[in-house]
């Protein structure tokens, strides 16, 4: 079976699960220790575990951005909603409130409102995304600021700091936390229509309309749902360090969350979408990191070798990358 | 034929795609100054043929040789530096420059390194009017009608040396006026030493300015024969490869009155765009709507299914008045429409047939209660044999689709939900003989069943085949309304003409 034979579907997932699988098995050449796990104390530690649990708050991020670039947009203020989310978390906690379920309820309302903004704008005044997520990319930290008076808020409150450094089943819990939310997102888009809808409004919002899908309203849907899950993702890493800092909380996740969505095969013109092969790309991005630390290449070269790993990932995605290939072969036989 | 007059030849050309020889060792060859015609079917291969021939797909097999000389564009730039330039239906140029701009991108006039604006504004009016097109050339493109900015791009392709102009459905857009227009160019151009190849639904056309013609069917070459000693009938019955059927003149309803309740009302309903006009479409009734290109046909279809806002008048649907804010509440009162733009408003290009099938049937029973997937594909499977859409997959993407199926998925999207009216704006526009005759067939049988129709058209023929009542507007208002026996080419034209 030749490749060109294969289902569209079929080899959208070939290449991210490939690099992935790639990546894993360098990994294992490099450090062979790298495939061990070992239980402590009922739970699981190795390298592995590590990228799993470090690439959780942008696996997060990139559940609710996939839907987003689905509908042909884009969120460039989910780094900033997680500096938020901390912050509000953190404020309530210093300020007294003890009820675990109140504080992460507070920290996921102000994830909703911040989408509830985004959405509206892109939505119902047709603001283009990548302006109205702007705005709230830079006065988001600006409120995170707000809400900490400018400090970096520090806490010690056992439950929540569960959330960032916690465990069950044998796995970190903010590991357990991306399963539950992509199970939860993966269910309300597949079990229901909405995913159909949301595909429908990336791949033409103008044919949507003209079948009276409400489009704004698909929009607002995804932005909000965006923001919910930046605010999980804010207080796992808030969560994680026990404190709330307003500067650097998130700080480029946005870029981590895209590229992860874009790894994944998506195109940023909106259309098919899938939230697995955004995981993948999040846990990608993590490999690649652990890799160059393992391979104990100088830290300078780090961010380089990153870039052009990715880029070799999404050239070999590329349809017109493939054609220029068959091109050269198809000159070279003749 | 001395192979020495051919300007290009193209010989035993394959291009194969997973599963489909879209092109069999096709032969084609144009000749200096003629216009030849390349028709065939969707799904023929014509689209392949151009493309293979500009570029845009790498061939698997054949030659081709311009002046005698074998070439291998790599792509449309290549093919445009060799002297193969082609227009496209939608006219692929950038709307936001100017004409000039348009007109010279790439090779602007260039004056001590930097462009020569007044030198550019100056070449490219003069250029114009060799085509006697007298406009401001520093007003930016969109300002003029598709029919100009076609002729801006076949100024533009053939201004950079062409030797062969290839015009992919130029017409499909145009009225009668431009399309004369357009053909004395193309005589001109032919009367130049330029070969064209001319691709088009319109056999009528065919007839008015071709020399030659070539056949496709599936792929492969029917034949090439001389137009003139081809008769109408005989180059159907090629295209198709049987007996074109006529289409059967249903027997019409002559008294109006006979027919079916009254489904759809408008009472002096109007909009920004439209003179209030009263409208009756009832059960069973085909009502056309004619009239030239902006006489207010489509804004009437928007402003029926509420995509525009209504801003006079009552919409009576079964005899209940209703206003409609939103496509949504008049796809829940039982409306469709099939717009006139169906790649930009129609299709979900890279979504499957299925998911473009089910997609009116699914928002209409709300985003909760999601369609199983095994009655998703019976849905999708029985419209693809009821309505003949030709895929293999039913997971395909539309985009894949020539137009003629992507109108039938469409069609089938609005019968999936079981309407009581349906608006079709152009219908048949951009599509082969062949499914033409079938979606007018369908249109014939969806009024049997029941269903109410306003068709919108600018196919006089097709009016009279099918309407049983035609409503015809000018200038955005309601001229005259022709019924029963009376409908035909003749009244029609006259009440268009305003006679």
């Amino acid at each position: 079976m030749r490749y060109s034979d294969l289902s569209p579907e079929l080899r959208r997932f070939i290449w991210p699960v490939a690099g992935l699988l790639v990546l894993l098995l360098l990994n294992a050449f490099i450090a062979p220790e790298f495939f061990q796990l070992e239980i402590k104390d009922g739970r699981l530690y190795g390298s592995l575990i590590d990228v799993l649990n470090r690439a959780a708050p942008v696996a997060l991020l990139a559940i609710g951005m996939t839907l987003v670039i689905a509908t042909g947009g884009i969120d460039l203020s989910v780094g900033s909603v997680m500096a938020i989310a901390g912050a509000v978390s953190a404020t309530l906690i210093i300020s007294g409130v003890d009820n675990i379920a109140l504080i992460v309820a507070g920290g996921l309302l102000a994830g909703l409102a911040a989408g509830f903004v985004n959405g509206f704008l892109v939505g119902y005044f047709g603001i283009q995304p990548i302006v109205a997520t702007l705005i709230l990319m830079v006065a988001g930290r600006g409120v995170a600021q707000l809400i900490n008076s400018g400090q970096i808020v520090t806490f010690h409150h056992s439950a929540f700091e569960y959330l960032g450094v916690g465990s069950l089943f044998g796995l970190p819990l903010p590991v357990v936390l991306v399963i539950i939310t992509f199970v939860l997102v993966q269910l309300l888009m597949r079990r229901t229509a909405l995913g159909l809808f949301v595909e429908g409004v990336g791949a033409s919002a103008s044919a949507s309309h003209y079948i009276g899908i409400n489009d704004k309203l698909i929009k607002l849907l995804v932005y909000c749902i965006c923001g919910l899950c930046a605010a999980l993702a804010g207080m796992v890493a808030a969560a994680d360090i026990g404190g709330s800092d307003a500067n650097n909380a998130g700080l480029w996740l946005e870029l981590d969350a895209i590229l992860a969505v874009v790894i994944g095969g998506a195109s940023l013109m909106g259309g098919r979408f899938s939230i697995v092969l955004s995981i993948v790309g999040a846990l990608i991005i993590q490999t690649l990191t652990i890799t160059i630390i393992l391979s104990g290449v100088p830290p300078k070269f780090n961010l380089l070798i990153k870039a052009a790993a990715i880029i070799i990932i999404l050239l070999l995605q590329s349809p017109e990358f493939h054609r220029q290939v068959a091109r050269l072969r198809k000159r070279q036989v003749a | 034929m001395s192979q020495k007059d051919a300007v290009l030849s193209l010989r035993g050309l394959v291009k194969t795609f997973p599963g489909v020889k879209a092109l069999d060792h096709v032969d084609f060859t144009l000749r200096r100054g003629e216009i030849h015609a390349l028709l065939g079917e969707n799904g023929a291969g014509k689209s392949t043929l151009i493309k293979v021939l500009t570029g845009v797909y790498s061939r698997d097999g054949g030659e081709i040789n311009l002046n005698g000389e074998g070439i291998y564009p790599g792509n449309t730039g290549d093919a445009q530096a060799l002297g193969i330039s082609t227009v496209y239906q939608e006219v692929n140029l950038l709307p936001n420059l100017s004409v000039a701009q348009n007109l010279y991108l790439g090779r602007e006039p260039k004056r001590f390194g930097l462009i020569d604006w007044r030198r550019m504004n100056r070449e490219a009016r003069a250029l114009l009017l060799e085509y006697k097109l007298d406009l401001d050339v520093s007003a930016p493109l969109t300002d003029y009608s598709v029919a100009i900015q076609q002729l801006i791009a076949i100024a533009r392709g053939v201004s950079m040396s062409a030797k062969v102009l290839i015009l992919d459905e130029p017409t499909a857009s145009l009225d009668a006026d431009e399309v004369r227009f357009l053909f004395e160019i193309m005589r001109t151009l032919k009367a130049q030493g330029i070969g064209i190849v001319f691709v088009t639904h319109f056999l009528d056309q065919v007839y008015a300015v071709c020399d030659r013609i070539t056949i496709l069917r599936n792929g492969a070459l029917v034949g090439e024969y001389d137009a003139a000693g081809l008769t109408q009938d005989k180059l159907v019955s090629h295209m198709l490869g049987k007996e074109l059927q006529k289409t059967v003149q249903q027997e019409r309803l002559a008294d109006e009155d006979s027919a079916g309740e009254v489904l759809l009302q408008l009472e002096q309903f109007g909009g920004e765009h439209l003179q209030p006009l009263d409208l009756s479409v009832r059960t069973g009734q085909v009502v056309g709507l004619a009239g030239l290109l902006g006489s207010g046909r489509t804004e009437l279809c928007r402003l029926v299914f509420a995509v525009d806002s209504a801003s006079a008048g009552r919409l009576l649907l079964a005899g209940q008045s209703k206003t409609f804010k939103h496509t949504r509440q008049a796809v829940m009162a039982g409306m469709g429409l099939c717009p006139e733009d169906r790649k930009r408003d129609g299709i979900f290009g890279p979504m499957s047939i299925r998911e473009n099938i089910i997609m009116v049937l699914q928002n209409k029973r709300g985003w909760w209660r999601y369609i199983p997937l095994k009655k998703q594909r019976e849905l999708a499977e029985h419209y693809v044999q009821a309505l003949n859409i030709a895929t293999s997959d039913i997971e395909k993407p539309i985009n894949q689709l020539s137009g003629g199926n992507q109108q039938k998925v469409i069609l089938a999207r609005w019968l999936a939900s079981q309407p009581k009216l349906l608006l079709l704006d152009e219908p048949t526009r951009g599509i082969d003989v062949g499914a033409h005759a079938e979606i007018i067939q369908l249109i014939r049988k969806m009024c049997e069943q029941g269903l109410g129709l306003l068709v919108a058209s600018s196919e006089l023929d097709e009016l009279v085949e099918f309407a049983d009542k035609v409503v015809v507007l000018r200038e955005r208002r309601k001229v005259a309304q022709v019924t029963g026996a009376d409908i035909s080419q003749q009244t029609i034209m006259q009440a268009i003409a305003g006679q």
